[in-house]
């Protein structure tokens, strides 16, 4: 065949949708091609578990009502956040249990479509259920190799680098970023000449007030922390839903990283200014977005 | 340059493969099989083939080895026999002894040989262990952190790759390739997780879905006989495409998981293993909980070749020779 038949050739090929004939399968069917795969085992996950189908119909959908209706989460300046190719989103972390972390998620796939892949505690990984939830929604262990390995292959990562310190802290201390840990997302990105995402989420915080810390079966239990909050453990588990706070994530303009050589990763001294320059970046976010937010409970407060 | 390979552990399915293509190999003048045990007969027991290879009944414990390799001038050397798991007769010290110390003698023959120019050795990617702290995934440099291998099989792999290590830089002038094969799967392959997944029900651990890796024996046959016949010095991962978790796994056997908190999943284990039907190490309860992928880049760019079977292909070819197949499906 020649170039032009063959161009004639694929000039012609039309998606199957815009065909007369074509009739979207109907909401049943569909249901039923995928409870049929899910029972067949007929699906991929990736070499870190990420099943993104079971993520998108079953986990995030779960999710939606609680990001439109719930905290009524307000994403800003989405376009910050890069389309393609790898990139570090660094966030501040809140609100005693991680649903910050579950509403960044929601924010990207269903507002950026790129799927967050979150680095975690390894705690995460020891417990049942959660660690292989966590891994099938696409999330891994915080560690260099894995976070290395995510951005060669040009996935969207998420970090949260006050890590415990930053979810647990007391509500007294809210908007206030503590200790950027030792920095390693940094080297990460600077090793893979991503850039880095500055992000404040506000609304986290509100969720569910930490007043107290019961220090003492915390440690029993191997848990960093067993918060109190005016409703827990108070009303039992009905002090486990959390407030309707209302929340804004805003994305910061991108870090770039790219200018450096690979090997920089390996100097203390730039790490830990670049580590410094990002936290400020976020802290800078976070007391703009705060204002801007107003009012935590909206008509109430 | 003609060649003269001597491979260990003939009398087991892979070994018994890797002979008959090396046998079939015009430019490989000599096959020698050793084993403890002679090969299965070809009309039962599934045995294979072995073509022109010569058999020699040697106990790898003993110094015999040394006279094999000295009497046939041998030049290459693959070490396939290494048993994952007790016979019922001999136990666990049994098997660590066949594995450890027969590799200790296997190599020390070839340390005093002057004719030996390639080792191949096959292990197994059990010796990164598995833990909730290490990496998703496995590159040969890296290190356990935690839960690096402390039992059975994977301990024994680790202690051979140490010597291994050991005779490559005693003998520098020795190309040593060391292989590192995720679970062997296929038609052929008879190991305690091919067993398992011909039960009818199938303990998992609760709350928790490994990710697995398959090998397809055919690409464990191919990757073993490119080693023994060029030069590719070095450690490789050798490993399917892709990875299956454990409930697709038990989904597409069409079995039934029965999920157990993970002490009573280690109990049953013990009574199995008392029982003498499956063995059943802490070190597969870790398996069955956090899992363990390897990475395979390392392999391609050597071989300039990829596995045939991605890990979901060799599960299904497994499963097609078993007539397994999920409920309500077609495979």
């Amino acid at each position: 065949m020649t170039d032009v038949a063959h161009e004639r050739e694929e000039g012609r090929v039309i998606p199957i949708t815009t065909a007369p004939s074509y009739a979207e399968p109907e909401p049943l069917a569909k249901a039923l091609a995928f409870l049929r795969r899910r029972l067949t085992g007929d699906y991929e996950v990736d070499e870190f578990g990420y099943d993104p189908e079971l993520t998108d119909k079953v986990v995030l959908e779960m999710l939606r009502p609680i990001y439109r209706r719930w905290f009524r989460v307000e994403p800003v300046e989405l376009q910050n956040v890069p389309r393609e190719g790898g990139a570090l989103v660094v966030a501040n972390h809140s609100g005693t249990l991680p649903v910050d972390a579950l509403m960044l998620q929601v924010a990207m796939h269903d507002e950026v479509g790129r799927a967050l892949r979150l680095l975690g505690a390894d705690l995460v990984y020891q417990l049942p259920v959660l660690s292989h939830l966590s891994r099938k929604t696409g999330h891994t262990l915080a560690c260099p190799e894995d976070a290395d390995r995510l951005l060669r292959k040009g996935e969207l990562v998420g970090v949260f680098p006050e890590g415990f310190k930053g979810v647990g802290k007391a509500f007294s201390e809210r908007y206030e970023l503590q200790r950027f840990g030792r920095g390693g997302f940094v080297a990460s990105a600077i090793r893979a000449g991503v850039p880095i995402v500055p992000t404040a989420i506000v609304g986290a915080e509100e969720i569910y007030p930490k007043i107290g810390d019961l220090k003492v079966l915390a440690r029993a239990l191997g848990v960093p922390y067993l918060p109190i909050t005016p409703f827990f453990p108070l009303f039992g588990p009905l002090g486990l839903v959390p407030l309707p706070s209302k929340w804004m994530i805003e994305f910061g303009e991108p870090i770039r990283t790219d200018e450096y050589d690979p090997s920089a990763a390996d100097d203390p001294m730039l790490v830990f200014n670049l580590t410094d320059h990002v936290r400020e970046a976020i802290q800078q976010l976070l007391n703009e977005l705060r204002l801007r937010r107003g009012h935590a409970f909206p008509p109430f407060f | 340059m003609t060649h003269t390979v001597l491979v260990t552990g003939v009398s087991r399915h892979i070994g018994a493969r890797v002979a008959s293509v090396l046998a079939a190999d015009p430019g490989i003048s000599r096959v020698i099989g050793v084993d403890t045990v002679p090969p299965p007969t070809l009309t039962r027991d599934g045995g294979v083939s072995l073509g022109r290879t010569e058999f020699v009944r040697v106990d790898l414990r003993s110094s015999d080895i040394a006279e094999v390799i000295e009497a046939a001038d041998i030049d290459t050397v693959v070490h396939m026999s290494l048993v994952s798991a007790p016979s019922r007769s001999g136990g666990r010290t049994a098997m660590k002894e066949h594995n450890v110390i027969g590799t200790m003698q296997l190599l020390g023959a070839c340390q005093r040989s002057a004719g030996v120019r390639r080792v191949v050795v096959r292990s197994t990617t059990a010796v990164y262990g598995s833990s909730p702290r290490d990496p998703a995934v496995f590159t040969e440099d890296l290190e356990p952190n935690v839960g690096g291998p402390v039992h059975g099989y994977a301990k024994d792999a680790a202690e051979v790759e140490g010597y291994v290590r050991g005779f490559a830089r005693r003998r520098p002038d020795v190309t040593v390739s060391l292989l590192r094969f995720a679970n062997f799967m296929g038609p052929g392959v008879d190991s305690p997780l091919t067993r398992y997944f011909t039960q009818p029900v199938q303990p998992t651990v609760f709350g928790f879905d490994p990710r697995l890796q398959f090998v397809h024996e055919d690409d464990a046959v191919e990757v073993l006989r490119r080693m023994a016949t060029e030069d590719h010095p070095g450690t490789y991962n050798v490993a399917g495409a892709g990875v299956l978790l454990l409930s697709q796994c038990v989904r597409r056997a069409g079995r039934a998981p029965l999920p157990l908190f993970s002490p009573a999943f280690r109990a049953l284990g013990d009574t199995v293993r008392r029982l003498g039907l499956v063995e059943y190490s802490p070190e597969q309860v870790r398996l069955m909980s956090y899992g363990r992928v390897v990475d395979t880049t390392r392999l391609e760019l050597e071989l300039g070749w990829r596995p045939k079977f991605s890990t979901g292909a060799a599960f299904d070819d497994y499963l097609r020779a078993h007539g397994l197949r999920p409920v309500g499906g077609a495979r």
